[in-house]
């Protein structure tokens, strides 16, 4: 059967692949990542794991084409990802956003539709469709028409889950989407990406909390500038490897 | 009573400065809501001033013509922009501090140097303003002056308000976020110059913030900042123009000064968001 929106490719047969291979980004002189590769595919769940300063935003950034790649490629479905690409949404940590600003839940999720509607074109009915089944998904019918400087943290990133999802994009990359949510938020928003990925969407997340990474996440990518392990959670996520990742300190340091 | 408040209107140059004052108030007032999203109020200010001596060498150079004044100030704008921009790049200071010091420094030089030329009363007209003064050609330059620049906000809405939301998604978007900027500051030193006639360089920043500042004070809504501010600025600057005349006051403090008691108003007792409301009933905030 065709998926007549085909914003995910789990009822497609094949699996679309992203790849990175030998990334290095520099900030200035500074190399930020070096040497960066693996490889993941729709239906994944990947959390991205190293100390502070260890490259895992900037990773984040290179992936959604916002930082100039110094050495290596990134290859979506094969090609080279340009500038941006619709299928690909980069969710900002929350405390860099504005939530003062002036705008709508329905405000910010619209702004997923950009890439479809264009600089001057009103929106069409299957924008306003993908909308609002966006915002339904993530259950902020209710809250459709409130500021977003009213909502809840849990709240503010659902917001951000449905302009990525409005956007169709396949792949979301979240920066610390967990931090400063509390617990019942957390848990909502664990079951909301389980969601995500069933559905075929890949997900890759900068992760903080040590505890929760083997119920969250399918894959791990250890970082620590450089790619210290990547695989499944339950080869990768291991005493071993952390304490290569994050030194002798243990993890607390981070 | 009646006829002192309507004696104003008969003059030709009342009726250019109050036309002139709702062109220039809405303009900027419609302006001033990207300033305010951009948090851009303190750079503005600073380009503001940059204008004065781009000014006095246009004049230096080629005389006061219709379009020598603005292009001028234009230049003189963008070189310290780009100035600016430059020295922060080739050193370690910030932006800021660079701007600071060449709009400064550029600032004294047109000051010393109008008064070289020996137009010591135009000085006074660069800084505070001038709106009586008008001609028919200086108000056909701002009419287009006012077109171009709310044509192209207005046409560009959709991506400005993604760029200055949140920059980074917009790029993730499609959105050319660097060349928006750049094109959304040059709109904004375009409308500065418009309003130089009727409050000056030394002013102009509080036309070109404060209409959009008190909005944001009553309302949540993106449209009614935009047309709001509109609204207000040009509203606020033909009154201030007749309340200038009513009372024997200068035209451009004047419309600075109306504009700043509405917003004194706003902040104080705005449902919302005003002090007052805001002091009565703290629980409703926490609940939210």
């Amino acid at each position: 059967m065709l998926n007549p929106v085909h914003d995910s490719c789990a009822h497609c047969d094949h699996h679309h692949e992203l790849q990175v291979e030998g990334l290095a980004v520099r900030y200035r002189e500074v190399d930020a990542l070096r040497d960066v590769s693996f490889s993941t595919s729709c239906g994944a769940c990947v959390a991205l794991i190293g100390p502070n300063g260890a490259g895992k935003s900037t990773l984040l950034k290179a992936i959604a084409g916002l930082l100039p790649v110094a050495a290596g490629r990134i290859l979506w479905r094969g090609t080279r990802v340009a500038r941006w690409s619709r299928e690909i949404a980069y969710l900002p940590q929350r405390e860099n956003v504005d939530w003062q600003f002036p705008i709508t839940v329905r405000g910010v999720v619209r702004m997923g539709r950009f890439p479809q509607a264009g600089w001057w074109r009103p929106f069409a009915k299957t924008d306003e469709a993908a909308i609002c089944r966006a915002i339904d998904m993530m259950g902020l019918k209710q809250l459709e028409h409130r500021q977003i400087s009213q909502l809840s943290g849990g709240q503010q990133q659902r917001v951000f889950l449905a302009r990525a999802l409005a956007q169709e994009a396949h792949v979301l990359l979240l920066d610390e989407p967990f931090t400063g949510l509390d617990r019942p938020s957390k848990a909502a928003l664990a079951e909301t990406l389980k969601q995500i990925t069933h559905e075929g969407r890949l997900v890759i997340a900068s992760h903080h909390d040590m505890d929760t990474v083997r119920d969250i996440y399918d894959e791990v990518l250890l970082l620590r500038r450089r790619a210290v392990a990547f695989g499944p959670v339950a080869e990768v996520f291991t005493e071993d490897k952390l304490n290569e990742t994050f030194g002798p300190n243990g993890k607390e340091a981070a | 009573m009646i006829e002192w408040l309507m004696e104003p209107l008969q003059h030709p140059f009342n009726q250019r400065a109050i036309l002139a004052a709702l062109l220039i108030g809405c303009t900027n007032g419609y302006a001033s809501a990207f300033v305010v999203l951009k948090k851009s109020a303190l750079k503005v200010g600073s380009l503001s001033h940059a204008l004065l001596p781009g000014i006095a060498v246009a004049i230096l150079v080629v005389g006061l013509h219709d379009w020598s004044a603005f292009l001028g100030s234009l230049f003189a704008a963008l070189l310290i922009g780009l100035g600016s921009l430059a020295v922060s790049r080739g050193s370690r200071l910030d932006q800021d501090s660079a701007l600071a010091i060449l709009y400064t420094a550029a600032f004294s030089g047109g000051i010393i140097l109008l008064r070289r030329i020996g137009v010591t009363q135009e000085m006074e007209a660069w800084l505070f303003g001038n709106i009586m003064g008008l001609r028919d050609s200086d108000l056909w330059t701002n009419f287009w002056i006012s077109f171009g620049a709310l044509g192209v906000l207005t046409a560009l809405h959709r991506p400005l308000l993604m760029t200055l939301f949140d920059a980074e998604v917009a790029a993730t978007l499609g959105v050319p976020v660097r060349a928006l900027n750049y094109l959304l500051l040059a709109v904004l030193i375009i409308v500065l110059i418009s309003s130089l006639q009727a409050v000056g360089c030394m002013l102009a920043v509080g036309l070109l913030v404060t209409p959009a500042a008190t909005v944001y004070l009553l309302t949540d809504s993106t449209h009614a900042m935009f047309w709001g501010g509109a609204l207000l600025g040009g509203l606020a600057s033909a009154f201030a123009v007749l309340a200038g005349w009513w009372l024997n006051i200068e035209q451009g403090p004047a419309i600075v000064l109306v504009l700043g008691a509405v917003f004194a108003l706003a902040f104080l007792f705005s449902p919302k968001y005003g002090l007052l409301s805001r002091a009565t009933a703290p629980a409703a905030r926490n609940e939210l």
